[in-house]
């Protein structure tokens, strides 16, 4: 990991996994070994409260849902009718759009958030005077509530006297009906997500840029190469594992994305912006219990097909590097 | 060379003001519609109001529904200052452990860790174990979910901060007799004392601004927090923009308020173990 | 009202949001039966334009009734205000009388464990027996009607269609000659609002006047999974009428982020000339501008059946469990007789007829409420679907906006629709599917 926020953390894994092996992090090296004072100064016990809470309310939940899944449920009572719901889950034209949307969102969003932020870091570590600021304000939409950003993004992009119009039919455009045209919808609500979410991207790629050593940049200098060859050559391979970072986030969240698409089009127009996470919702709202279990087990292995080997992936290519 | 600087300051000039209307006029325009009248705000124009009203709507939107807005803020307050106290205790605990012994017990705590990043919560099955404790739609019910659905995180960032304290302290307060508990409480949570802070910010931040959760677990007009009432002011609001909005200032200023005071903190802590985008 | 009702409270409180916000609880609490007095409770939804005339109907009854307080309690609308009722009935935790629904939602309570039986009760002499059916089940009446009945099928401006010498429509090819010369006009022929979904609906709900003339029994088939939308012709005609604006042009080209409370201020505005709709968002227009909307019910194909698809009014209801059962019926006799429709009209306009004999809408009620009101005199009206069957699907607002949106052919949306209802069917455990 090469992500050195510069406030006191230590190099932590923004990605979790790559903890595992490092040197500065392999514990225990003397006087650990005595097992009988281990146990007195790292008792296992300490895991208890915390494992209690994550067992009950997120570990049991997880495994019962493989069970619910394949039931009729009514939370009282639960009949066991084997496949039918997820039959009855990709049958439908709508769950299968669902699917779909969710992958366009999930890939739209981190490839944004990927380039666009590369693209800000690298403004934003060159010489620039106002980029304290500037850091600061790309970040902040980070902080804000969701329901907010999408409440003000629905009325900024009102097809009639909304402010985007506004501004767009100034310079003779003639904007789409942004989030009330099937065709757009799920894009709009993308690009607010993009909006909300480069702030951190663009942070972590910052972190790992800072932590390239000057003495790469100064030999393509030596060489005599520009602004670009040093972009190409060394700024993105050796931010390589910022980008794996920014990719997985924003891939975990947006396959799972559901509060920003929820404010601003309810999945709608018609089923054109639903996603897996918001049918969970409707199907719930509905009372069909089974049904909505169902589509949550259809999340999970949606997630962990693509994001268990990505990150495998990204690992192993960090080891090499 | 001075065309270059001349190229580089307009340049700057540029990006500033393109990085200014797109990622600020969105936050003038929440600020100036919840300072109009009911009237003017229907417009959803980008312009100053006639007449400020901040006061006026700041108390509209407090008296709306009985006043449910205080009863949302008390709720969301009690929900972040509970949950994140506990998610710091038991985080710190196990962040410890987790780090100083490695071993079967810890790869498994890790797994576990990674899964809660990754896993999507199964949501009516969520429902169903909280209805079997009882605590489904309570405030306790809701809090335990945000201490189990944040515990990740937090437990990474801990992780990572206690590698970074010398094994020797731990040894050395050993032979003062310290052991387990008052070891942990007296030695090591005081030196935690950074990250402690950054995790208390970052993870009230995510549970403040939590949206699906409160949604799922804690309905009813009657235990609202803060993010639900403006989701369920949208639609009531419809016509009153400005307290819609009003409310909408209201939610973004506690995030606001600690950026100012803990920008660094903050920044550090979300990029060091965010898996939240 | 089990039809747009999720979304159908949350909305009849945004367009009351124009009046301003009062206090839901009412009553100075006043200890109880202090002094001989009786203390009843009342829960009603939570929507202003239910809070507000329950205290003016409240003031009233207690003035006319000094030894009974009445306290309110309020609860939300939707889904969950459903389970928030059912609960409360099973925990034995209602209040004395409560405001809910007609129709299959009332079903859903099991009346027969629950509320207390009122048939031929005297608390029900003013209750126009029109409304017995909506609150009937197996013989048994068990409630009275609070507020008014509400039209569903189109509003339209009556300035634009004396303007262009239009005529109401009484068959849908005179509503398709009427949209082409509004069109022509340079006027939004048919209103969306698609971004509160449930207004999508009204194409298919409020055609089953349509429906239910050309086969009485239609509904009881339903039920019993004989008929369906997507293989009646006539039934498919809803899904196929609400595709035709978008398809020919009709459409205003904003429909899919307009809200309903932007809808209903174009449409007095006079920039749209139709809308298809519920008649309640008139409440909240100023007394002008009401003045300018009329209301037909969505047209069929033959003209001297032409007539409209109401929604009954909701009904009251007392639990067993309470302990005021006297005092309680005193209450909801009030509510249903005419010095209760009274107080209620003084607190909101009404926009239909109020189901209680000897009441007459007021004088100043806007024109939707008479052309309502005439509606049901010359017996030309059915309850919608949703109160002589249980059967309803819960996607039918986003597969109507697909359709509406052009994103569905209507045919393959009244089939998704069909399967929708099967989804539903079986969680319920109907006979029959």
């Amino acid at each position: 990991m090469v992500i050195h926020t510069g406030a006191e953390a230590p190099p932590s894994g923004a990605r979790a996994d790559a903890g595992a092996g490092r040197p500065g992090r392999t514990p225990g090296r003397r006087g650990g070994g005595v097992r009988g004072v281990r146990a007195h100064t790292y008792p296992y016990w300490f895991y208890v409260p915390a494992g209690v809470v994550y067992g009950l309310v997120f570990l049991v939940p997880t495994v019962v849902s493989f069970y619910f899944a394949f039931t009729r449920w009514t939370l009282f009572e639960s009949e066991f009718i084997g496949l039918d719901n997820f039959r009855q889950f990709f049958s439908e034209q709508a769950l299968v759009s669902g699917l779909r949307n969710t992958l366009v969102y999930a890939v739209v969003t981190s490839g944004l958030k990927v380039v666009l932020g590369m693209l800000f870091a690298v403004l934003l570590t060159g010489p620039i005077r106002s980029r304290g600021l500037l850091r600061s304000v790309i970040f902040f939409p980070v902080l804000v509530s969701t329901v907010a950003v999408g409440i003000t993004f629905s009325v900024l992009l009102q097809p009639d006297f909304g402010l985007v119009a506004t501004v767009l039919s100034k310079v003779g455009i003639t904007p789409p009906d942004w989030l009330g045209d099937p065709g757009t919808a799920l894009l709009s609500v993308a690009l607010v997500d993009v909006w909300k979410g480069v702030g951190l991207a663009t942070l972590i790629y910052i972190a790992g840029i800072l932590a390239i050593p000057k003495d790469f940049y100064e030999a393509v200098d030596v060489d005599g190469g520009g602004a670009w060859t040093k972009f190409r050559n060394v700024t993105l391979p050796l931010a390589a594992p910022a980008t794996f970072t920014v990719i997985l986030l924003s891939l975990i969240g947006g396959l799972r994305s559901f509060d920003l698409i929820w404010t601003m089009t309810k999945g709608g127009p018609g089923f054109s912006s639903d996603v897996i996470a918001s049918t969970i919702y409707k199907t719930y709202q509905a009372g069909f219990f089974g049904l909505s279990t169902a589509g949550n087990v259809v999340l999970f292995i949606l997630v962990a097909l693509i994001v268990y080997p990505l990150s495998r992936y990204f690992n192993s290519r960090e080891v090499q590097s | 060379m001075r065309t270059r600087t001349l190229r580089r300051a307009s340049l700057e000039i540029v990006a500033v003001a393109v990085a200014v209307v797109v990622f600020v006029v969105p936050f003038l325009f929440m600020f100036l519609t919840a300072s109009k009248d009911e009237f003017e705000s229907a417009d959803l124009t980008f312009a100053l109001p006639t007449e400020w009203k901040v006061l006026d709507n700041i108390k509209g939107v407090f008296d709306a529904r009985d006043g449910m807005l205080f009863t949302a803020f008390r709720n969301s307050i009690i929900l972040t200052v509970v949950s994140v106290t506990i998610l710091v205790v038991l985080c710190a605990m196990v962040g410890y452990v987790i780090q100083r012994r490695p071993g079967r017990a810890a790869t498994i705590a890790n797994a576990l860790v990674l899964s809660g990043l990754i896993i999507p919560p199964a949501v009516v099955p969520t429902i169903w174990v909280l209805q079997q404790l009882h605590v489904f739609k309570t405030l306790p019910g809701l809090i335990l979910v945000e201490v189990a659905f944040n515990m990740s995180f937090c437990v990474l960032l801990f992780r990572a901060f206690v590698a970074a304290i010398p094994r020797e302290l731990d040894e050395a307060a050993m032979i003062d007799g310290c052991t387990g508990l008052s070891l942990f409480f007296r030695v090591i949570f005081p030196l935690l004392r950074p990250v402690t802070i950054t995790v208390i910010l970052t993870s009230s931040v995510f549970v403040f601004n939590d949206f699906v959760n409160p949604l799922y677990f804690l309905p009813g007009d009657e235990n609202a927090t803060v993010q639900l009432t403006l989701y369920n002011f949208m639609s009531q609001f419809d016509t009153q923009y400005n307290l819609l909005f009003m409310n909408i200032v209201l939610v973004t200023v506690p995030p606001l308020v600690l950026f100012i005071f803990f920008n660094r903190k903050i920044v550090a802590g979300m990029t060091s173990g965010a898996v939240k985008g | 009202m089990k039809h747009p009702r999720p979304s159908l409270a949350i909305a009849v409180v945004a367009a009351t949001a124009l009046v301003p916000l009062a206090a839901c609880s009412s009553s100075s609490g006043s200890g109880d039966s202090s002094g001989g007095k009786t203390e009843i409770t009342l829960l009603t939804d939570n929507a202003e334009a239910t809070v507000k005339p329950a205290k003016a109907v409240i003031a009233a009854f207690e003035k006319a009734n000094p030894n009974i307080t009445v306290k309110t309690e309020t609860r939300p609308g939707g889904a969950e205000g459903d389970n928030l009722v059912k609960t409360k009935l099973s925990t034995g935790d209602m209040a004395d009388v409560f405001w809910y629904n007609s129709g299959s939602l009332l079903q859903a309570l099991s009346p027969e464990k629950t509320l207390v039986d009122l048939t031929n009760d005297p608390a029900l002499k003013d209750t126009d027996p029109s409304f017995l059916p909506a609150v009937t089940q197996k013989g048994k009446v068990y409630g009275a009607p609070w507020g008014t009945a509400m039209g569903g099928g189109i509003l339209y401006n009556k300035d634009v269609y004396s303007q262009l010498g239009l005529s109401v429509p009484k068959t849908w090819s005179e509503f398709e000659t009427n949209s082409e010369k509004i069109k022509a006009a340079g006027i939004t022929p048919v209103l969306g609002t698609l971004k509160d979904t449930f207004t999508s609906q009204l194409y298919v709900l409020g055609d089953f006047h349509n429906v239910a003339s050309a086969n009485p029994e239609w509904a009881d088939e339903y039920t019993a999974n004989k008929v369906k939308y997507s293989t009646d012709p006539v039934a498919l005609k809803g899904f196929e009428k609400a595709a035709e604006p978008k398809l020919k042009g009709w459409l205003n080209s904003s429909a899919g982020s307009t809200t309903f409370a932007q809808g209903i201020k174009l449409l007095a505005q006079g920039k749209a000339a139709q809308y298809p709709m519920l008649t309640f968002p008139i409440s909240t227009l100023p007394p002008a501008d009401a003045a300018k909307i009329g209301f037909f019910g969505i047209p069929g194909d033959d003209a001297s059946k032409a007539g409209a698809t109401i929604w009954e009014p909701g009904g009251q209801y007392i639990p067993k469990t309470s302990k005021n059962i006297e005092a309680a019926k005193k209450f909801v006799a009030f509510v249903a007789s005419v010095a209760g429709t009274e107080a209620f009209s003084s607190a909101v306009p009404p926009t239909g007829p109020y189901l209680v004999k000897g009441s007459k809408l007021p004088d100043n009620a806007p024109p939707v409420a008479k052309d309502m009101q005439a509606y049901i005199d010359s017996k030309a009206s059915t309850p919608a679907l949703e109160f002589v069957s249980p059967v309803k699907g819960p996607s039918l607002e986003q597969i109507m906006v697909a359709i509406m949106t052009g994103q569905t052919p209507p045919q393959e949306g009244a089939a998704q629709y069909d399967a929708d209802v099967t989804k539903q069917a079986k969680q319920l455990g109907l006979p029959g599917w």
